[in-house]
Order: structure tokens, then sequence, then C-alpha cells
């Protein structure tokens, strides 16, 4: 099926008011749900195992193994947290879903939740997206009006409740114990592990959490089967999932499809990169993933294809750029957004991100001094893997990818500035005509 | 209870294979095999937080035949078995990572050694020139900040030095209790942040200091006053209270600088109070006594030494009706100086060190529960850690002995101690034991004890304000005694414990004899060389309310008496009064001879803590200006008195001392029974902070600021019905007068009760008269 389009998640989008409990049920909503309240708990973890869901958020652990991590002797309640803090450089496919199609959410939490013997779930959505945040909130009460939600859930006996928590717009709280610890009140920094979530989580209880995706994705095998699911994908990676094209590409956005597509494709259904301009270098799954270069166009989009390619699947953020950017601009952009989202709280991460948005600046700037590059490298090589979480190496990423695949242009920041190599207007996306069109 | 036995696994580290309990982490494994991994956040009494990342080593197996690709961070690995660790001693990429994150950990540090109070002895500065780059390959801005950020009076923040390593913050809320700091913001400007309108105000606070592995915090009082190599540095014990923490007192000059918590694991870890820190400049001020005084034409003048001894021993010699009265400052020996000098060359039993609320009652609870035993045999420390069960009578460990109070919140937090408080409300403190209140109004303490359930793992604490509640000690032994439950006696000031022991009380001889026990008498008789009088002599109490002859005075004030008033007119009453005094009080105002003696820092000894265990005292100046102790001066009187004391230095009163030893029979206590409480007010609980008015805390005004303020706390009915509301001042009078506090409206505290701290602020108890237990009216300042 490789090659095709697999709308599941985005089926209904484009339906009126898909966001609304009717719309969603006229859709084959909740039905998902009705089969998994009549099968024992364990056995939906075992559906789930089987049919070769893996997570959706970035690391790709599968999701059934993690609920079965859940200790159920445990005295303390168990608790689902899904992980909305969508906020990738690039990443844009929980959000536009949850405006959408909140419903598919919720009943991928009644699912996930009555799973794992969990009566209390929350959903953590980044803050700045308020419409969204307003979208799932109203969700979450129709659930409860339609009797999805509360107490004896369809006269099943099993009881889940839903809080709806808005962060306050960290790109740290996207980091599962951070997501905690902001979830507590706290300040958003990572915990030490062990111990793990899944024993020692959300007020030290057991604890899953997923991605939005991830539990979007479980009415959907419950409704069609796991077969139905394996059908889709690659041999280790089953499934479809929604690739969020952007930068210069004809006509960005959400395409759904089977894991394992490639770029190639992809910008194919999406009618290419822009007009008159062609591909220079490419992220496979936001920022933090190492860039890709147009040899890598045929590469399969799923987790191994991307790690044999010596990068990672991450959130699937396919940002395109052509031979007008400036891939020290780039850079530099990034690391600047990882220097400010940085939490602090270890060394290499805080002080790491400070240097190199200074050497990166140098480069931009054109006053790089020479042997630059080696010592940014260098430092790069200090950071990374030295860090509490992955945040640093995402930040590094970026860094030694583009000097892998640009060496050259970053070399030239020991003379000229990266706007004169790379005017700035040329590769603007939507100042073309007051700029007289010069792109 | 046995230790337990400790599961070790084998663990590889730089190829030397060690043993190490299950569960140890991979820095801690290095140290056992006597590797050190630089580091900087982590510390052995703080939870692990991996923040610095200075501690990376390679791990090429983690135990399960597969090792981890980067290095990690030692200091959060626990190790398994079979793992196998590499430093920076034979890895290169441990030794590489170590490198990188030092130059890292520099960028944002300023280059201001030189002026650092902690240039000398930083850790940071110690890393970095023993696993660091030799240049800095960092050509940026660094963060640039206003500073010193006070934290509070005594402790100033420089965020420009801070790494950020968070020792402080999880100090504050891990050990202290006190969340009054935290870490705040984020990436390179995250920064140790404060509420906004409240300080850092922890009686604790001063440990920051030490901890911070860099200058980022440092202490108002020692900011820029002496480069730790300029500083000679003494091992001593603290004499702020019971406790008994290890000290180390810094001197420059012969001027002690600064005091550190000394590293003592068996007693106060590596903490100590602010108090203990900080209180040690009190003698500085103008009154100091300097020379001896001589009562003439109405008007104490100063006289040579012997003119002094002469004057002293003319009003001493044939007085037939003597006493001797003792505070809580002395050290051991010292304490035995005035217990034989009132034996042998005054030929009285009439002494006591308890210069505050006392009782009979007491005196029999100290004869046979304190008294007389030796270290070990009571409750310690560690007893306490490992108790399944701690109750607090009349004793608020945070205030009356903060090391006590950190042990007991080391256990709650980590070996799940259950603290059962009996007072009349849950203080603060408690409140960061996660105590249990058994409610009682205070006085009626006894019904309580008499009700707990107590077992072999079980420690009751009772402290010195007991003494005022008749019936408690009583119920306290009988509930311990009843349920095999232990028992310890936590006095409040650092002499108490080894005053008792001397044999400072009316009716105890040195090592817990008993008067009243003729085989006892013949032991110190016969060490002596003098006859004893058979008859318990009078307590402070009751010297005072007699007319006595001559009264020798050393370290009281009159202020810590139930009523300051008589206890000022007994001493008015005394044909003749002789005080050994440091500084001028109210008691050496009303002396015939004053004779200075020399201060804590100047001579050696030792005090007993409440765990009765000895704690050196080091002779921190040796270029002392006074070196007569209180010993060396009643040796000279008894010398004078032709009555030789025997003893005249330290050493040689702790050798008698020792060799008279210990009593070890049973001496028996006489139950008291519980008095009725009834009367008009409200019952006063009353205790004295750990930062008040006390006399050792004065000339250190950062200190007293950081002091909580003295407040009246009433219960929201009390308060309702006497028309008061927080923030308006209530007048309390009782017998001796009346004065004014603030009201603060406490929930959960007991109807009928006033909670006064005894002597804080413009406040102090003694002056109206009252002790812990009474009663005092309590009314609107200008209401009806």
């Amino acid at each position: 099926m490789i090659g095709t389009l697999t709308p599941v998640l985005s089926a209904n989008w484009g339906a009126p008011q898909s966001w609304k409990y009717d719309a969603y049920v006229k859709q084959g909503g909740y039905e998902g749900a009705k089969k998994a309240l009549k099968m024992p708990p364990a056995d939906v973890v075992g559906l789930v195992k089987d049919a070769g869901l893996r997570g959706r958020g970035g690391a790709g652990f599968p999701t059934g193994v993690k609920w079965s991590f859940v200790p159920q002797d445990n005295p303390n309640p168990k608790y689902l947290v899904v992980n909305g803090d969508e906020s990738e450089p690039g990443t844009c496919k929980d959000m536009p879903l949850l405006l959408a199609s909140p419903h598919t959410l919720v009943e991928g939490i009644v699912i996930s939740a009555y799973a794992i013997n969990c009566h209390l779930a929350f959903v953590y959505i980044r803050g700045e997206v308020l419409h969204v945040h307003r979208r799932v909130q109203q969700a979450v009460k129709e659930a409860y009006d339609k009797g999805w939600l509360g107490k004896d859930i369809q006269g099943s006996g099993y009881d889940l409740d839903i809080i709806v928590h808005a962060g306050a717009g960290a790109y740290i709280c996207g980091e599962e114990t951070a997501l905690l610890d902001s979830l507590e009140g706290r300040r958003g920094q990572p915990r030490l592990r062990p111990p793990f979530p899944a024993v020692e989580g959300l007020y030290a209880s057991p604890t899953v959490i997923n991605n939005v995706e991830s539990i979007a994705t479980v009415p959907s095998i419950l409704a069609n089967g796991k077969e139905w699911f394996q059908s889709m994908g690659t041999e280790k990676s089953k499934g479809f999932t929604i690739y969020s094209l952007s930068g210069h590409v004809a006509r960005p956005g959400q395409y759904e499809a089977p894991l394992g597509i490639t770029l190639r494709k992809l910008l194919e259904l999406a009618g290419g990169v822009r007009d008159g301009h062609e591909l220079k270098y490419w992220t496979p799954g936001g920022s933090s993933t190492p860039m890709l270069t147009p040899e890598h166009l045929d590469v399969p989009l799923d987790y191994e294809g991307l790690a044999a390619a010596g990068s990672m699947m991450g959130t699937k953020a396919l940002q395109i750029f052509d031979e007008t950017t400036s891939v020290v601009r780039t850079t530099l952009r990034w690391v600047e957004f990882y220097k400010h989202e940085s939490c602090g709280k270890c060394t290499p991460c805080r002080e790491g991100t400070w240097w190199l948005v200074q050497l990166l600046r140098q480069f931009e700037a054109g006053t790089a001094p020479e042997g630059g590059v080696d010592k940014l490298l260098d430092v790069a090589g200090i950071v990374n893997g030295k860090s509490f979480c992955a945040l640093a190496g995402g930040a590094c990423a970026c860094v030694t990818s583009a000097v892998k695949h640009f060496r050259e242009e970053f070399e030239l920041g020991y003379t000229t500035p990266a706007w004169e190599a790379f005017p700035y207007e040329r590769s603007a996306l939507f100042a073309m005509d007051s700029l007289g069109g010069r792109a | 209870m046995a230790d337990q036995i400790v599961e070790t696994i084998p663990v590889t580290i730089d190829g030397v294979e060690v043993r190490v309990p299950k569960g140890t982490l991979a820095i801690r494994a290095a140290e056992m095999a006597g590797i050190a991994i630089p580091r900087f956040c982590d510390h052995p009494l703080l939870d692990p937080v991996g923040a610095c990342r200075q501690c990376m080593v390679e791990v090429p197996d983690a135990g399960n035949g597969r090792g981890f690709p980067m290095p990690q961070a030692a200091c959060t690995l626990a190790t398994a078995p079979g793992m196998q660790i590499k430093t920076q001693l034979t890895s290169e990429m441990a030794k590489a990572a170590q490198v990188g994150i030092q130059e890292l950990i520099l960028i944002n540090h300023p280059l201001d050694c030189p002026i650092c109070d902690k240039g000398g002895e930083c850790p940071l500065q110690n890393q970095a020139y023993a696993n660091g780059r030799t240049e800095t390959r960092y050509e940026g801005a660094k963060r640039q900040y206003p500073k010193p950020l006070p934290l509070s009076a005594q402790i100033g923040l420089d965020r420009e030095r801070c790494i950020l390593c968070a020792r402080c913050t999880r100090f504050a809320e891990q050990i202290a209790g006190d969340p009054l700091i935290a870490l705040a913001e984020r990436g390179a400007v995250q920064q140790v942040g404060l509420f906004a309108d409240e300080p850092f105000n922890s009686y604790f606070s001063g440990n920051v200091v030490q901890l911070c592995p860099v200058g980022a915090l440092t202490a108002t009082s020692y900011r820029f006053t002496a480069r730790p190599f300029d500083l000679v540095s003494t091992d001593t014990t603290c004499e702020g209270c019971a406790a008994g923490c290890s000290l180390r007192a810094d001197h420059r000059h012969f001027e002690v600088r600064r005091r550190l918590a000394g590293a003592n694991p068996e007693v106060n870890e590596e903490w100590n109070c602010d108090k203990g820190r900080f209180a040690f400049v009190s003698a500085r001020g103008d009154d100091r006594l300097k020379t001896p005084l001589v009562r003439r034409d109405g008007e104490l003048r100063p006289a040579s030494w012997p003119e002094a001894v002469d004057a002293a021993v003319a009003g001493l010699r044939g007085a037939k009706k003597v006493g001797v009265i003792t505070g809580g400052r002395l050290t051991v020996e010292n304490a035995y100086g005035y217990a034989k000098f009132a034996r042998v060359a005054l030929g009285t039993n009439n002494i006591d060190f308890r210069t505050r609320p006392a009782s009979a009652e007491e005196a029999g609870f100290l004869a046979d529960q304190v008294a007389g035993k030796s270290f070990g045999q009571g409750v310690t420390y560690e007893g306490l850690e490992k108790a399944k069960q701690v109750v607090l009578v009349c004793f608020e460990p945070e205030d009356e002995a903060p090391i006590v109070f950190l042990r007991l919140r080391k256990a709650v937090r980590k070996k799940k101690l259950k603290v059962l408080a009996i007072a009349a409300l849950r203080s603060y403190g408690c409140g960061k034991l996660n105590a249990e209140l058994l409610q009682t109004a205070p006085g009626d303490e006894a019904a309580v004890v008499a009700g707990l359930k107590l077992d072999a793992d079980s420690v009751v604490l009772v402290g010195e304000r007991a003494a005022s509640v008749p019936g408690l000690l009583s119920a306290v032994v009988k509930s311990c005694h009843k349920a095999g439950a232990k028992l310890a006696w936590i006095p409040r000031r650092a002499g108490d414990r080894g005053a008792v022991e001397a044999g400072c009380l009316p009716n105890l001889l040195p090592g817990g004899r008993p008067v009243a026990e003729a085989s006892a008498r013949v032991d110190v008789a016969a060490a002596w060389g003098v006859e004893l009088p058979a008859e318990a002599g009078l307590d402070a109490e009751a010297m005072l309310a007699c007319e006595l002859d001559a009264l020798v005075v050393g370290g009281a004030n009159l202020d810590d008496f139930a009523s300051a008033k008589a206890a000022r007119r007994g001493v008015e009453r005394a044909g003749f009064v002789v005080s050994l005094e440091q500084r001028a009080s109210d008691v050496t105002e009303l002396a015939d001879v004053v004779f200075p003696v020399a201060l804590i820092e100047d001579q050696s000894g030792t005090f007993l803590n409440w765990e009765h265990r000895p704690g050196r005292i080091g002779l921190v100046n040796p270029q002392a200006t006074n070196k007569m102790t209180d010993l060396r001066v009643l040796a000279a009187l008894a010398d004078a008195l032709g009555k030789p004391l025997g003893a005249r230095q330290a050493r040689q009163a702790a050798a008698e001392l020792a060799e008279l030893g210990v009593w070890g029979k049973p001496v028996g206590f006489a139950e008291a029974k519980a008095a009725s409480g009834d009367g008009q007010g409200l019952r006063v609980a009353s205790w004295r902070l750990l930062l008040d008015n006390g006399r050792s805390q004065d000339g250190e005004a950062n200190l007293k600021q950081t002091a909580r303020q003295a407040v009246a706390k009433l219960s929201p009915a009390d308060a309702g019905a006497l028309g008061l509301s927080c923030g308006d001042i209530a007048e309390l009078s009782g017998p001796d007068g009346a004065a004014e506090l603030p009201v603060a409206v406490a929930d959960g505290l007991a109807e009928g009760v006033v909670v006064v701290p005894a002597n804080s602020g413009g406040f102090a108890l003694s002056a109206l008269g009252v002790a812990h237990g009474g009663r005092l009216s309590v009314s609107k300042k200008g209401g009806k």
C-alpha cells in the first residue's frame, strides 16, 4: 500500500463540524471503545501490542509494551497522561488533529485508560494553543454528557474522568517527566530516572504517558483489528501516521500515509518544492532530528529507515528548505530556540546552547574566526550525550548534521555574512510580492 | 537493634573489583575504591540530582553485558552486579567528558577568584586546576547580574558565580524543610530565587554558604573579611545548645572570623544551626569584663586580682547560709569546679544550675533518669533514626536543639519515623516533622503522657520545660518504664548535661551520686578529703527566696528564672554576692565582687551533649587576654579560704571527675502528683525560640534580623472573644507585671491557651512572673 495516502485519523477532518460528538459518531466514532469495554483490559493491551503500534511522539517505543509495564499490583491509582505539548520546531500534527477531531483522542483515552485500569486521565496541552484547548474541553464535556466519561461508562461499570490541563508553553514540558512535574504544579524540569513513570510517575503512582497521536490511533485498531493495522506500514513500523510538510513546498500540510513512505512520494503529493526551486535540505522529524539532503529522498520514512540514514523518525515534521536558504541561519534559529527552551537544570544544555548560539551568530555575521567550524563541532561534541535529557542532543544534532552536509557554507562564515550569500528575502515565503518578486 | 546484614554486589572500577552495598551510586562506589570523581552538585547527604554533569564516567558494561554508548553521570547511576566503570583515570571518554563539562561550567563563571571569599577553598577552583583545561576557549559574553542579592540579612547571593548545582535549594527543601529558596527562570538565566515577601530566614540558612561549591553564597558577617589561607582553624564544640555540634572555628589575628559546621556523622553530620554558626561575637562589645571589680562605697570599681580575691574571701568567710548558682554556659570542668567549691570550700549542698523554672520533682528525675549514666547507655542520635516513634514532651526541637530536629526530620523523610508532639499547637517545626499533635493545654501534659501507646521502639524526648508542669516527669517515667520505651532528657543549654554529671544540683554529687546516700557521700568525701553535708541543699529558687549570707553566681541571667523580679530580689537580699562572669550582667551589677572569666573560645574543656557524649572544646584563641576560667578563679578563692580545691586546670578537673566515675546504682524516684490547673486567664505555652534575646546572640545584628517575630498566638475562639485579630496588640499581664505583643490568630491552637515566646523582641515572660503552664490575662490594648 506504500505510496498512497491512508486517511484514518484525518478521514473526518473535512466533515461539517467534525469536532462535534454527533459528527464523530456518524463517522463510526466510539465503535472501538464499545468493543474495548467488552474485552478484558489485558486483552486490549495485548491487541495494541500485537498490532505493533509504536509511539508517535518521536521515540517509537511500542505502545502496548509500555502499557504492560504498569504494575497492576501497585496499590496506588494508575494514571494515563496524554502528551499534547507539541512544541518541536516544524511539528504540527497533534494540534490540527485535536482541532478537527478531538473525540478521536477522547475515545482513545477511554480505551487506553480502560486497558491499564486507570480511572483518571490527563491531557496536557500546550498553553499557547488556546483554541485547541477549548475544543478538547468541549469534547470532554460532550463525552461526559453522552455517557462516555464519568461513572459507569455506557453501563460497563467502568469509571473514568479526564482533566484537560493547559501547560504554560515550555518545550521541555514535552519531555515526559518534565511534563509530570509541570502537571503536578512544579517547574517543568526532567526528573531523574529510575524510577520510571510506569512505576512512579504522576504523584508517585504508576503512569503511562503517550503522545496524542498514539492514543488517537488506538480506536481505529480496536474498530478494525490488528490485521488491518498491520497491513499498512513496514515490517517493524506498522500502520499509518501523519506527516507534516512545511517550508518551501507547494502545498504544505498534513499527509496521512503508511509508515515507510518516502519524501519523494510525499513531495509529489504536496506538489513538490515551491515553483522554480529545488530541495536543499530537510528534516525528517523536527529540528532535533539530523537534517537530510536530496540524496535521502528515497529513504523510507519509518523508524528503521531513518535510523539507517543517520537520522530519526521524530515527530515526522518534514521541514523543506530550498536552495535559497542559508543553512547557517537555519541552524542558528534552531539553536536559539533550544537555548531559549533549555530548562537550565544541567550544565551542558544550559551553558552549551548559550555558547553555541554565540558561535553561530559569528558564522551568520561572517565574523567567525578561521578554524571556527572545528571549534563549533568540538563544543557541540562536549555537549552532546552529557545532558540530563535529550534536549541538548537535539540542539547538537542540528549543528553537527548541518556541518556534515554543508561544511563549506559554514566556512564561508569566516568571511561572508550569511545574508549576503543567501539574501534572506529570497527564502521568505510570504513576502515575495512586497519585495518585488525577487525570489 | 542489631544492624541488618548489608547485601553487597561486585563492581569493577578502573579495573579494581570492589564489593559495595546494593544500591550504591557509582560515585560512592568509586569513593569506596579510593577513586575521587570530580563533582559539584553531588552531596552524600542530599538526594541526587544529576545537574552539574561533572562526574561523567564510561560504563562499558552495565552488568548485563551491554554498555552505555555515552558517558554517564556517576552521581545518579546505581551500580549493578558486574558493572564496569571507568573513570577519568582509565577512560579517555570519561576524561574528555569531564574536561568538557568543566569548560562549560566556567564559561559563565567570573574570574574573580582573587577577591572571592571561596578562593583558596573552592571546589570549582580546585577541580578546574585538577581536571580542567589550562585556558578557556570562550570569548563570548558572560551572564551579568547585580550582586550581591540578599537572600536574607545573613546570606548574599552572587548569581554570576552560581553554577546552579542546586545544593542550596535541595538543602533548604530536603534538610531544613524551609523551601524559601528555589531555582527560578530557565536556561542560562536560571537562578536561585526567593519569594518576593519572604526572605530565606531559615534557622539553618548558614549551611548553604558552607555547602556552596563556589563563592555564590556568602555570609554577610564574613564577606571580604579574610582569605581561607590566612585563617587558623580549630576543631571545637558548639556552646549554643545541648546538641553538641562539632564546629570549626577560624581565627585571624586571634579574632574568630567565622565558624563552620564540623563533619561529625554521629552528631551533626555536616550541618549546624545559624545560632551556632553566627553567634560568636557577643563578648566583643563594651560590656566585656576586663578586670575584677570590687564594690567600694556602693560602687563597683576595678581592682587587682589579689584585692578582689581578698574581698571575696572576706565576704565568704564566716557566712553561714551560702549558696552557689550556675548557669548553662559552663564546661563540665568548670561545673565540677563549682560543685566541688560549694562542698569543699563553702561546706554546702546549696548549689543548682537550673536558673530557670525547676522543681524538686525534676531534681529527682535528673538523679534517677539522667545522672550517672555513660554515653551509649541512653538514647543517641542514631537511636532517634532507628526509632519507629518519637514523642516530644514539652520539647520543640527546632528551637531548643536544632540538630535533634534535623536528625528527626531525616528519619521522618528517609525512615518513616512517626513523630508525636504533646503540645497546645503544632508548631512550625513540628509541622516540618509531619508530627501528629496530641493536643493538650499547657500544664495538662501529664494526662496525655499517661495515655500514650508506647513500645520498645518508641523514644520519648522531654524538654526542660517539663519541670514547670507538676507530675509530668513522673508520668513520663512511668509510661516509659511500663512500655520499655526509651527516654531522653534534652536540656536547652550546652552546659546543662555536664552540670548534672558534675554535681551542680542540691541533691547530687558528681557522677550521679545522691547526697542522701551515705555510701555515695563516702566515695566523694574520700576523694576530696573532706566531710560532706548529709542534707540535700536548696535549689536555685529556694536559695533566692531566703536571705542568704553569701551567694556565688556563675553564668546566670535573672530573666531566665520564672520570675525575674523574685530572682532579683533574692540576689539583692543576699548578704554578699560574688559573680564570675564574662560580661556585665544583671547579676554583676548587684554583686560585691566580680571576677572576669575566660570566654569559651579562650579555653579548652568538654561539653556533654544531651546524649551524654563528650565534645572536646578546643582552645581557639591562644592569645586570650583573660585565661582565668571559672575553675581557676574558684581554685584561687578556695586556696585563700584555706580549703584548696585541688584542681586548677580543666584537665585536672576532668581527671578527678573521671576517677570518681559514675555511681551506677539505681536511685529511685519519688513520683509527684499532677496539680489542678484551675485559675483565671489563659494558660501559657512558652519556650525560648532559637533566635531570641539570648545574650550570646548580642552583636550579631544580621542573625537577629532572621529571628521569628514575637507574637502572642491565640485560638480563633479566644481571639474572637477578646475582640482581637491578627496584628492587634494584646496586653498580657501576670503577677509581676504586664507586657504587649502583636496577636497572631492560630488555627488549630487549643482554646484557652496563649502561646508566647519566652524572651523575644520586647517581650520577656519572666518579667510577668509566669512560666509555661501558668496563667496570663490577655486583653486588647486600650480595650475595656
